[in-house]
Parts: C-alpha cells; structure tokens; sequence
C-alpha cells in the first residue's frame, strides 16, 4: 500500500496524531545535501517529507521560498538531477515521500514518464498547486492511479462546501489545509478565525484527513493547527533554519525534536 | 463595443480553452477570484449601464475612434496602400487604456474597493493609475526593481497619479516577476482586490476579457475602412506582441475573415539566436505560465527564461493563449524584428509621416517592408502607442 495511506491510515485519533511534515527545497542550500537532509529529517523523527523541485516562478510561494527556489536553480537543480539523487533514497528513508512543485516542469518531463519515474524512486505522492481539478481528472489522473502516485489538494478558506466534498471525493492520503489566504511564509500566526475554519472542515466529516499548512513556525503553532487536524506542515521556517544552520545532521534532528516537544522538556 | 455574435473557432470556448491553449492553471487561493470573475465577466459586460459608461468614457475620455490614417509617403515607398490605426492618440499614449477602462467598470460593478496590476514598461500601469484617479479607487501597481530604474518618467507619473508602485524584487526583477508580486498580492488580499491584468494573458477569462476590450480596436478599423475604401476587411492586419492584447483587439473582428492576412510581430531583439530575444513562438515550447497553457520561453527543464528586447513591452516570455492558437492552427502569421529593425522603421516613421512611434508598435512597422503586399492591398498597421516614453532610448541614435 502507498505509504501516505498507512500512514493516514494509522491514526485513529485525530488530534492525538500530530503528524509532523517537513518542507524543504531540493538543490538548497547546496546542490548535493537532498540525501542528508532527508537522512535528518527522518532520523529527527518526521512523519512525512515533501522534497520540493525549485521553480522559476512560484506564484504561490512567498519571500523565503522564493529565494530557496532561486538559489536551488543557481546551484544547478533540474528535475533530471533530482532523481539521481533519490536512486537510492528507499535504501535508507521508510517515511512517506512526496514532491512538491509547479506544472510546467512536470509538463516538460512529460506527465506519464514523470510518475513512472516517482513509481521507480519510491515517491508516494505529488503537491502541484497549480495543476487544476478538473485538468487532473481529463487528463492525468489515470496515470497517477497506473504508477499509484498520490495527487495531493489543497483547499483554503475561500474553497466553497461543494468544491471541498468534491475535492474529498477524488483525493487519496489526505487534503493539504491552507491556513489562510495567503502564499506561504505568513507570519500572522493561527487566529481564531482560521481555528473556526479548521473545525468548519472537521464538521464536515469529510473521507480524508486533514494536514495543515502556510503559517506553522514553531511549537506553539504547530501544537494549535495539530489540535484541529491531523497534523502540519513546516515549510518556510525550516527554510530559515536552514539558512542559518552549520551542522545539518544534528542540527535538524533538533530542529524537528522542537515540533513535538515542548520547549521546556527539550531544555530540562 | 458593440455585443459580439461569434463563430466561435478562433475565440474562447466554454471551458476557457482556444484549441489546446488557455484554461486556468492557477493554485486552489486563486480559483474563488477566478471563478467569481468567470462566473459574471459576460454578464457584466452585457448591462446596458456598463456599455453606456463604456462606450462613453472610451469617446469622451480616451479620445475614441481613434483615427485610421492612410500613411501617403509610407504608402509610396512599399507600393501598397497603408493604413496607420493610431491608438497612439488615446489618452495615455497607448492601447492599454481601452482595457483599463473596461476593468475599471468591471471592478466597480464587482464591488471592489482596490486594484492590483503588474506593469513592464509603465505604461499599462499608468493606464490602470490613470483610471483608478478617475475613479477614486486604491492602486498598487508592481514592477521590477530594474524596470523602475529604466522607466523613470512613466514611475513619476504613476506616483502623481496617486498609485502606489511597488518594486518586485524577486527573480529578475521585470515584468515577469511583477507579474508573480501581483497574482501574489491577489492571493493575500480577499475578496475586495481586483487585479488588472495587463495583456491577454493570464489564466482565464483574463485573455478573454482583456481581448474583449481591445476588440474596439478592429471593431473601428471595419468601419473606417469601408468609409475610406469601400471595403470592410483590409488584406494584412500588422501588430506587435508582447503578450499581445494590441494585436488581439486589432484582430479580433477579423478572425472569422480568412482572406485577411493576421500578422503578429514578436521582438527578436538582437537577433532570434544571440541569446537575447523574446521571439517567443520560435524559441518557446507550449508549457504552463501565468496560470495558461500557452506558448513561452523556457529551459529544457520547464524553467522560464529571461526574454530580451530593447522594447519593455514586449521583453515577455509568453505570448497569450489565443496568440498560441494562431500560431499553432496556422491562422496567424508570426515574424519578427529585431531592435536595430525596430529603430530603423521608428525613424522612417518619424522622417516619413511626422510620427514618433513607441518602440513596440516599431517593431509592427518593421515589417512592411517583408510582407509582399501589392499595390491592391490594404495593410493595416496597429500603431499601439506613441514614442514619448522611448525618448531616451531614440536620443542615443540622434547624432
Ligand atoms: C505601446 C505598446 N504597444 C504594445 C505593447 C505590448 O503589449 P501587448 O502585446 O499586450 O499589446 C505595450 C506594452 O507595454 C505598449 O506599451
């Protein structure tokens, strides 16, 4: 079975699950530190990773992944490369694996050889957010289901009732929560508006569970949106970690102990 | 603008597509504005009340019908008959405002309190800057950080406009990542914002909507050329594409004629293989930017290149998805020019009729000379705007 389904399937709890997911950008900050990062994520204790293929024009991307994007394609990362770099990954990392990018790269690769090659590698699912509903299910969606990638959809707080049933009806492995409108890197925070959208979706019994995403930045954060669903995602602000940080093996296991840890155990 | 009975082949079909190209590749924060846009922009355009403000504003305020002026001289040199559409004599200097205006009505029938656009050059930003002062609607306008140094006097005038422009620091810092700040800041502000798109681009019912306010463009050229000919349809429509909303309003009623000749001029700057053009239909591949699937420049890797042409407005990487159909189906014939092309013919222009032209519709005229038309044939040239904002760049071959 995919990996992303156990790994979904496995929670009887919603909000005992706390599934932590971790964004990073291939290719940032060096061409060759994909593996390792990964290595850390998983030996830190993450549940899942998204591996994101760096785009020229992320529109949906705010200032930090931006410029992680730009420095991966100045680093040299392509998507051909990526995947030498992952020839090897289910060697070592048992966690769900997804890539996360724009259309337009993929469209180049080609649809089918590009799931077909995520079938080879390992790779679970998919997060194209600007690859459409309704172009998924014409065109690409007996592909994905042939090679047994997940696609992954977002919704947010604009996305009507109808379009989120319909939305829960094609998608396999969970429903990525947009936080808010915004693009990600948001620094506001969870409010208590986004928390009664959360619980407007749990009222929905919805078939897929739920990970939530833009804005989760520390501990606090994540523990608040993991109270309302299945879990969350780190994007942006590991991108900041990384930027910053000189020793990646131990660092990141550290970065990821912060999520589920309160601070006051790590430090006692 | 008269309501369109369409054939329907060459335009927008039901689901947002012209042939392969089109439809709306845009995030899930994006689909609620577009849908709402979808859902209304026909209807919208449809009201008496907004083609009464309409047509109105485009007569009274932009200066419409712009003249169609058989260049004599111009005429004489390429034996054949010349007919220069001057939307450079529109309020603002250039076509664009025929779409902001639109917008602007649009907006307000929408009950939108802000606007958002990109803009290269300035002068679609100065056109959206132009109407939000008409009427006293909040502008923020992005453009990149090395556009804002090279276009100086059109920032100055969006600034006393009242805009607020915003540099976009990403990327390159031109058009193409003003266009990114602005779908950006569109994402991030709700329901109130509406973004003014600048060219046929984007995803749909953008391309659609924008044709539709330029197509007055050809709707007047019908007329003023049966008044001046006695024949409705020319034999050569000639107009530059940057993204392509000139040539898509100098088209637009002509699309259904296939005995007229449409002729989109890309910019091949210095040269279709030196590295730095923005000759998109030659050097691109069909692929997914600015939420259409369209033609555009990129790596073998699916990554946007940098376009280059001395002329702002047309250093895009992309071309409209109904640009795209044209070129695809055969019904458009694409040819370039490069920048010493393009200032040669701004300055024949010049010497010839008494028009200094803007650098874009330069590379329009560029052309002529390649085009085979005989002495019969009516060519119609869309003269898209006027060289003020160029000066600088014309003064360094003044000697
Ligand atoms: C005078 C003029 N012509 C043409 C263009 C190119 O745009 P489009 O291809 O949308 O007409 C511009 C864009 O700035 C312009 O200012």
């Amino acid at each position: 079975m995919n990996r992303i389904t156990t790994l979904f399937n496995g929670v009887k709890r919603q909000s005992q699950a706390r599934l932590l997911s971790i964004y990073f950008t291939a290719g940032f900050p060096e061409l060759n530190e994909t593996m390792r990062i990964l290595r850390a994520l998983q030996d830190g204790g993450v549940d899942m990773v998204e591996i994101g293929m760096p785009y020229s024009d992320p529109i949906a991307d705010g200032e930090t992944i931006q410029q992680s994007n730009n420095k991966a394609l100045e680093n040299g990362m392509t998507v051909k490369i990526l995947f030498e770099q992952l020839a090897d990954m289910r060697k070592t990392i048992t966690i769900p694996i997804l890539l996360m990018g724009y259309i337009n790269p993929v469209l180049q690769f080609g649809v089918e050889n590009f799931c077909k090659k995520c079938a080879e590698l390992g790779i679970d699912g998919l997060i194209i957010p600007d690859l459409p509903l309704d172009v998924y299910l014409d065109q690409y969606k007996a592909i994905f289901d042939a090679y047994g990638i997940l696609n992954i959809f977002l919704v947010t707080p604009q996305t009507s009732e109808k379009r989120i049933r319909q939305i829960d009806e094609v998608s396999e492995g969970f429903i990525y929560t947009v936080s808010s409108a915004s693009v990600t890197g948001s620094k506001s925070g969870i409010s208590h508006e986004m928390e009664s959208y959360f619980e407007r979706l749990n009222a929905m019994q919805l078939r897929n569970q739920r990970l939530i995403g833009f804005g989760i930045k520390d501990y606090k954060t994540f523990q608040k949106a993991s109270d309302h669903a299945a879990g969350a995602i780190i994007g942006s602000a590991f991108i900041r970690f990384l930027n910053e940080s000189k020793d990646l093996e131990e660092e990141i296991e550290f970065f990821v102990k912060s999520f589920k840890n309160s601070p006051e155990t790590i430090e006692a | 603008m008269k309501t369109i009975v369409q054939k329907k082949l060459y335009h927008v079909d039901s689901r947002g597509y012209y042939g392969s190209f089109g439809g709306a590749f845009i995030p899930e924060m994006l689909y609620s504005k577009i849908e709402e846009l979808r859902e209304n922009y026909l209807s919208i355009i449809a009201e008496p009340s907004f083609q009464k403000e309409y047509n109105d504003l485009l007569h009274n305020y932009v200066g419409r019908p712009t003249p169609l002026y058989r260049a004599n001289r111009l005429s004489t040199k390429y034996k054949t008959n010349i007919f220069l559409k001057r939307e450079d004599l529109c309020h603002t200097g250039a076509h664009k405002v025929n779409n902001t205006i639109g917008q602007i009505l649009m907006a307000k029938k929408l009950g939108k309190k802000r606007v958002v656009a990109e803009t290269g050059a300035g002068q679609h930003g100065v056109a959206t800057a132009t109407v939000c002062a008409l009427m006293n609607i909040e502008c923020i306008i992005y453009m990149g950080e090395i556009d804002i140094e090279r276009q100086a006097p059109n920032v100055a005038r969006m600034k006393m406009l009242g805009a607020e422009v915003r540099p976009a620091t990403s990327g390159s810092r031109t058009l193409k990542d003003a266009t990114n700040e602005a779908m950006r800041h569109w994402i991030t502000n709700c329901a109130g914002t509406h973004y003014i798109i600048g060219s046929v681009v984007g995803p749909h019912p953008c391309p659609d909507m924008v044709a539709r306010f330029q197509s007055i463009i050809s709707e007047e050229i019908r007329w003023q050329l049966k008044v001046q000919t006695g024949k409705e349809t020319p034999d050569y429509v000639v107009a530059c594409v940057g993204g392509g909303s000139n040539a898509a309003g100098a088209f637009y009623h002509f699309l259904d004629d296939e005995d007229v000749k449409l002729v989109a001029v890309e910019a091949a700057g210095q040269g279709i293989s030196s590295g730095y053009s923005a000759a998109t239909t030659v050097l691109g591949k069909p692929g997914v930017l600015h939420g259409s699937h369209t033609i555009l420049m990129q790596t073998a890797d699916g990554q946007v290149m940098e376009p280059s042409s001395i002329s702002a407005g047309l250093d895009y990487p992309g071309i409209g998805p109904q640009h795209a159909y044209l070129f695809d189906s055969g019904r458009g014939t694409f040819m370039s020019a490069t920048d010493d092309e393009a200032i040669q013919a701004a300055f024949e222009l010049t010497r010839f009729e008494g028009i200094i032209p803007a650098l874009e519709s330069s590379h329009a005229l560029a052309v002529l000379g390649k085009l085979s038309a005989s002495e019969h044939d009516n060519v119609i040239v869309n003269l898209s705007g006027r060289g003020d904002k160029d000066m600088a760049t014309y003064m360094k071959y003044i000697y």
